[in-house]
């Protein structure tokens, strides 16, 4: 059963996506840390944890449109779940220092120390173990999103005013975070690690290995999101974005379909936010802020929404150009973002992907040309009803056969 | 009147919305295998009572009961949709998006869990009673298509394709040969009468000429209750029925 879904799951895009992760996971790592310096495919020690952070976006934003693109969730809130993952991560990472913080309490944190906490509060309990915090860093964004989910779902809330719900909890959870007395470090964050696993944060072989893991953990994300949405689910869930009250009518439940998106791509921006923060070296409220998520719209607007390729493109196209125009043109890249979210949305309704799908014809295995095949080879049969004919009998049945599947 | 053998029971059904009327003291028997037609000017309650009956609009008051047993005001649409009924939209709602065959994939009677469905691989069965569908819906060589990419009059057999594939007990038809050409009209004519040797079927229809083709007991609505009901030429010869229509 897993097997068959494996296969369906890697159409062609998704195979080569996978295997364009697999090679930079170990490309980037040998041109790092083998090729020597002076070499002009070496790569410096700085390049390793910035292309790291554009894999956990490129994650983030796939998991954004398993929801907006595949069932029309515009949710404006995601980078929540990213933050919160990292949170979780960042709470492991905390208990990691133990003595050799600058207050060197062997138990507390240091902005504890400093905030004058006596003993641990209960919720940093666990963390001091690897695989407990792995599991809050997929539990706690899932949990939200579940919890959010549900009873935003069940109301029957749709388009705007869900979209207005996330932002406002994600921005609910921005001053939450401000605050010091929460128990997160506050407006400073967490900050100053020093191992992960018993690996030291700040080594070059550390780094490479993060950014390996990242690319792997997208990777798998590419491959559970494309057997997703190439299921029968996917379909419902296409379904539910196009006319959600239709599929009640014939006796499915939208709501259910939509949390079942909702918790699962929660939980791949918790596991991208937890990937993110020991290659950033720190995780602080900011993260949750409602612009974050709104940039992470823009990812999967640009590179092409309802598709799987098409937010990893994107996100790693837009933060490349954000690196570059911060560092160049500082006081102008919010003006180049918001120029091309109105351009994108005005001129390439279907993102970067969308464009080459129409530029390739009918090469691409897209909704679209998929369609304008069956259009040119039914073409000549029109009309489709015929008129004179009486009984049932001469239709074409089994020509065709019902193998093979449909594209996608 | 007894409910038994009714597959339809709906008896002083009132619905307002703001104060309008929309359904007024309303009570219509179907029974179990028939075919029943139902005309009204614009605005008589026809859709709404459709609303009623598929769990989209809550009554006011009234009671309605299907198969004799359930009473229908106590569940939504999903529940009310996986006892039995099925229904067919005015203007035809198909799913663009997806292609023709997997339309009718969704509406296939089966699971409507999630998992199932995230496992699912398609049976033989499955195949087989999505061919005989498209052939009924003269389809087969579109299956491949987009919904989007069908005409209206094909939108409209889609849409019976997938109330043929729910395989409901009783079918709900709102206005299936809007659009369609005269021979259309009479092949749809035609289909659900065969539709109808197998399951219960409420047509809401405009086009008398196809009301005629269809040859069974006439309801006319009007302002919300039922004005007329019998033959087809026990009702056109209605006088109230006539006044309403010419509107005087």
């Amino acid at each position: 059963m897993i097997t068959h879904m494996l296969l369906r799951a890697l159409d062609k895009r998704a195979i080569w996506l996978v295997l364009a992760l697999a090679f930079v996971a170990i490309a980037v790592p040998v041109c790092n840390l083998v090729i020597p310096e002076g070499n002009f495919l070496h790569l410096p020690n700085y390049a390793v944890p910035l292309l790291g952070k554009y894999l956990n976006y490129a994650m983030l934003a796939l998991a954004l449109d398993l929801v907006w693109g595949y069932c029309g969730i515009l949710s404006l809130g995601h980078a929540a779940f990213f933050a919160l993952g990292a949170y979780a991560m960042g709470m492991y990472l905390m208990r990691q220092i133990g003595a050799r913080g600058v207050y060197a309490n062997p138990v507390l944190p240091d902005f504890m120390v400093f905030l004058n906490y006596k003993e641990l509060p209960w919720f940093w309990y666990g963390f001091d173990h690897w695989w407990f915090a792995f599991l809050m860093v997929m539990v706690v964004p899932g949990l939200l999103a579940f919890c959010f989910g549900i009873l935003a779902f069940r109301s029957r809330v749709t388009g705007v005013y869900l979209s207005i719900i996330t932002q406002a909890m994600t921005y609910a959870l921005l001053l939450a975070f401000f605050r010091n007395d929460l128990g997160f470090g506050g407006n400073n964050g967490l900050t100053d690690f020093k191992d992960i696993l018993g690996f030291n944060v700040q080594a070059a072989s550390t780094r490479a290995a993060l950014f390996a893991a990242s690319a792997m953990a997208l990777a798998l994300a590419v491959i559970i999101c494309s057997a997703i949405v190439n299921s029968k689910l996917g379909k419902i869930m296409v379904a539910t974005r196009d006319a959600e009250s239709r599929t009640r009518f014939i006796g499915w439940r939208p709501e259910n379909v939509k949390l079942f998106a909702f918790v699962v791509s929660a939980v791949l921006a918790g596991i991208a936010g937890a990937l993110y923060v020991p290659q950033v070296g720190i995780i602080n409220p900011g993260e949750f802020d409602p612009g974050n998520s709104i940039e992470a719209v823009i990812w999967v607007a640009v590179g092409g929404r309802g598709t799987i390729v098409g937010p990893i493109i994107g996100a790693i196209l837009v933060n490349v150009g954000k690196s570059y125009f911060t560092g160049a043109l500082p006081e102008l890249w919010l003006f180049a973002l918001g120029a091309l979210f109105v351009a994108v949305t005005l001129f390439l309704p279907k993102g970067i992907v969308g464009l080459w799908n129409q530029w390739r014809g009918s090469g691409g295995k897209s909704e679209r040309e998929v369609s304008a095949e069956a259009e040119k080879g039914t073409e000549v049969e029109e009309p489709a009803l015929p008129a004179a004919s009486t009984g049932s009998t001469e239709w074409p049945k089994t020509g065709s056969g019902p193998e093979p599947q449909p594209a996608q | 009147m007894s409910k038994s053998g009714t597959i339809l029971y709906l008896d002083g059904v009132s619905v307002a919305f703001d104060g309008f009327r929309a359904i007024n003291n309303l009570s219509l028997v179907l029974d179990k295998g028939e075919m029943r037609a139902i005309i009204g000017p614009n605005g008589a309650g026809k859709t709404t009572m459709m609303d009623i009956v598929t769990g989209k609009t809550r009554p006011d008051e009234g009671e309605v009961f299907f198969d004799g047993l359930v009473d229908l005001t106590k569940h939504d649409e999903a529940e009310i949709a996986m006892m039995g009924i099925g229904r067919k939209f005015q203007k035809p709602t198909v799913f663009e998006s997806l292609t023709i065959e997997d339309n009718l994939l969704l509406a296939l009677k089966g699971s409507r869990s999630i998992f199932p469905a995230l496992f699912y691989s398609r049976l033989a069965d499955d195949s087989r009673r999505m061919d005989e569908i498209l052939g009924v819906t003269r389809l087969g060589d579109k299956r491949n298509m987009l919904a989007a990419n069908l005409s209206h009059g094909q939108k409209q057999w889609l849409e019976i394709g997938m109330l043929l594939a729910q395989d409901p007990k009783l079918l709900l038809v709102d206005e299936p040969v809007a659009g369609m050409t005269d021979a259309e009209t009479e092949e749809t004519a035609r289909l659900l009468k065969d539709i109808n040797e197998t399951h219960s079927v409420i047509v809401v229809e405009h086009d008398m000429h196809f009301v005629r083709e269809l040859g069974v007991k006439v309801t006319c609505l009007h302002e919300g209750s039922v004005l007329s009901e019998g033959s087809l030429d026990f009702v056109s010869a209605d006088e109230r029925v006539v006044e309403v229509y010419l509107g005087r």
